[in-house]
């Protein structure tokens, strides 16, 4: 097959569970990527090695062990920025996740005053497409400030619909968030058109890149400025990396404008008693003891990704994609939520099969050592939008084989007979 | 990992035929209930004359494990005194909370005993239990209601 990683059976070496058996003997078919991804040895074994030979805390200890800690973290830094091509490295902030850092935008433009100001008769836009933790701070900001939310509506085929853009941009915009890829419909959105049209009336833009950044080649500096986003949020452990960590790009005015967000050690200049002064960025935006074994290991998950290329890893998710689409057309009574083009989409693909709720068909997936998700995947109005209650989502990644594709083809097979659903 | 201990054939049967589906009148108290994690939804109703459950009617969303403990639970309880329903309640929930060491009581649970696979899969205890849940809500609140 074209396009697959080369060396694959090599690559999936470098990830210890893949060699997994379940119960019944049957080998771990993993396909729930978009949920979180797998994690290569040399991210397990920088992490221990951290943990064993250079942990302290960072930026506050005068020792030898400190210098270390603070070296391995701010290097993380440094790799985050060459990841997504951050035009500097102060503008990579540390997050718990890629929710905690949408969550900073939206409540600090809430508090923000002056020019950054939302009030009543300002406008926040977003989309019907939105993973919940893409909605809620938005829905929470608009309480909070009187603002008034509106979305994109979607199209039959999985896509934004941008007819009505004349209508949903106008000067009342004042922040436009998108996600960059859709965990549920798999949509690759336009980053670069919407952006343009929300910057022309002057509303701040936050892309959600949980899918994109594991999937997709990011070079932010080599957006044209008027394309590229001014905040850019994904999580680690899509990515290869351990959970705990995600990251917050910002443009640097944009960041400096934005008030703190927790206030606590490390994101201060000095403290009075009566009031204080902020740290600059990043360290503004980082109050307290961040996660910082998980910083390191991150950094070292998007060095590995960076080995292997991003382009690789895109054009093996596209081939695998595609190859999934035409295995699961081949199932009668399956329907793909989404676009049915790979060049269109990300790995996660979302199905109903008639006659069988996701939760079962997940169940016996399962009970074949094949994982896959069940439910609404966060995306509650998407799934509502295609007037159904859950979908069954396999997301594949960079280590997924054709022959795991098979598996689950088949496996979607024995559930419809295991359900007493006679062929097409 | 056993599939045929979690979709026993009783449980299968009731998920392709619900007993009592849809929504009815009379009614003291309505309930809807999400399974947040997975998004199954009940909406369901109780009526209630004289201490006996007279009526649970309901309309519901979900995989056939939810679907089918809401057709057994209105085969046990309908028609039952309330306080002999609400020791069925107490224990169907024993059995679903016993991680598969609860041996269940067939005089008491008739159908019911074929969630005792379902059990062992903590994943699917919430979705046997969502309109238990419901019911054991609706109830209280119709109770509440002819107090006041």
């Amino acid at each position: 097959m074209d396009g697959l990683l080369p060396e694959l059976e090599v690559v999936r070496k470098d990830f210890p569970i893949l060699t997994r058996t379940l119960a019944g003997g049957h080998p771990l078919v993993y396909l729930d990527s978009a949920n979180t991804s797998q994690k290569p040895q040399v991210v397990v074994d920088t992490m221990v090695d951290h943990l064993e030979r250079h942990n302290a805390n960072i930026a506050r200890a005068m020792h030898q062990l400190g210098a270390e800690a603070t070296e391995a973290f701010e290097g993380a830094r440094d790799e985050v920025a060459s990841f997504i091509g951050a035009p500097s490295r102060d503008e990579v902030i540390f997050t718990r996740n890629a929710s905690e850092a949408l969550n900073l935008v939206a409540n600090t433009l809430a508090w923000a005053r002056g020019p950054l100001e939302i009030g009543e008769g300002d406008e926040v836009l977003i989309t019907e497409m939105e993973h919940h933790s893409n909605i809620v701070p938005w829905q929470l900001l608009s309480e909070r400030t009187g603002a008034t939310l509106r979305w994109f509506g979607l199209t039959d085929d999985g896509h934004l619909d941008l007819s009505a853009v004349d209508d949903l941009v106008t000067e009342r915009t004042k922040v436009v968030s998108f996600t960059w890829v859709s965990n549920m419909l798999g949509t690759i959105n336009p980053v670069a058109e919407l952006t343009r049209r929300a910057h022309e009336v002057g509303a701040l833009v936050v892309v959600d890149a949980s899918q994109a950044a594991p999937q997709l080649p990011i070079d932010l500096a080599a957006m044209p400025e008027e394309e590229r986003p001014d905040f850019l949020a994904f999580t680690g452990h899509k990515a290869v990396g351990p959970t705990g960590i995600g990251v917050l790009w910002g443009r640097r005015a944009a960041l400096e404008a934005l008030p703190p967000f927790l206030g606590g050690g490390e994101m201060i200049e000095t403290v009075r008693m009566e009031r204080s002064t902020y740290a600059g960025i990043p360290h503004k935006f980082e109050a307290g003891t961040p996660p910082i074994v998980e910083a390191v290991g991150l950094g070292a998950a998007l060095e590995y990704l960076g080995h292997l290329g991003m382009e690789n890893v895109h054009r093996h998710e596209r081939a695998i994609t595609g190859y999934a689409l035409e295995g699961l057309a081949t199932v009668p009574g399956l329907r793909v939520l989404g676009p049915l083009d790979p060049a269109q989409r990300g790995g996660a693909i979302a199905f109903e099969i008639d006659g069988v709720h996701p939760h079962d068909v997940a169940q016996v997936l399962d009970s074949r050592g094949i994982a896959v998700r069940a439910g609404h995947h966060c995306a509650k109005p998407a799934h509502a939008r295609y007037g159904v209650q859950s979908t069954t989502r396999a997301s594949s990644y960079l280590y997924t084989t054709p022959a795991e594709i098979d598996a689950l083809v088949d496996g979607l097979e024995y559930t419809r007979s295991y359900f007493g659903l006679k062929g097409s | 990992m056993d599939l045929d201990s979690l979709y026993q054939e009783i449980i299968l049967d009731h998920y392709k035929n619900p007993h009592g589906k849809g929504l009815r009148e009379p009614y003291e108290a309505e309930v809807h209930h999400v399974n947040p994690t997975c998004g199954d939804e009940v909406t369901l109703r109780v009526h209630l004359t004289e201490g006996v459950v007279e009526d649970i009617s309901y309309d519901a969303v979900g995989c056939s494990i939810s679907q089918a403990s809401t057709s057994v639970l209105i085969d046990l309880l309908v028609g039952k005194r309330l306080e002999d329903a609400l020791a069925v309640h107490e224990s169907f929930l024993a059995l679903m909370q016993g991680r598969g060491t609860v041996q269940p009581d067939e005089d008491v649970l008739e159908d019911g005993i074929a969630f005792a696979g379902v059990a062992k899969f903590p994943a699917r205890v919430k979705c046997a239990l969502l309109s238990w849940m419901a019911w054991k809500d609706a109830t209280a609140q119709a109770l509440e209601g002819e107090k006041a």
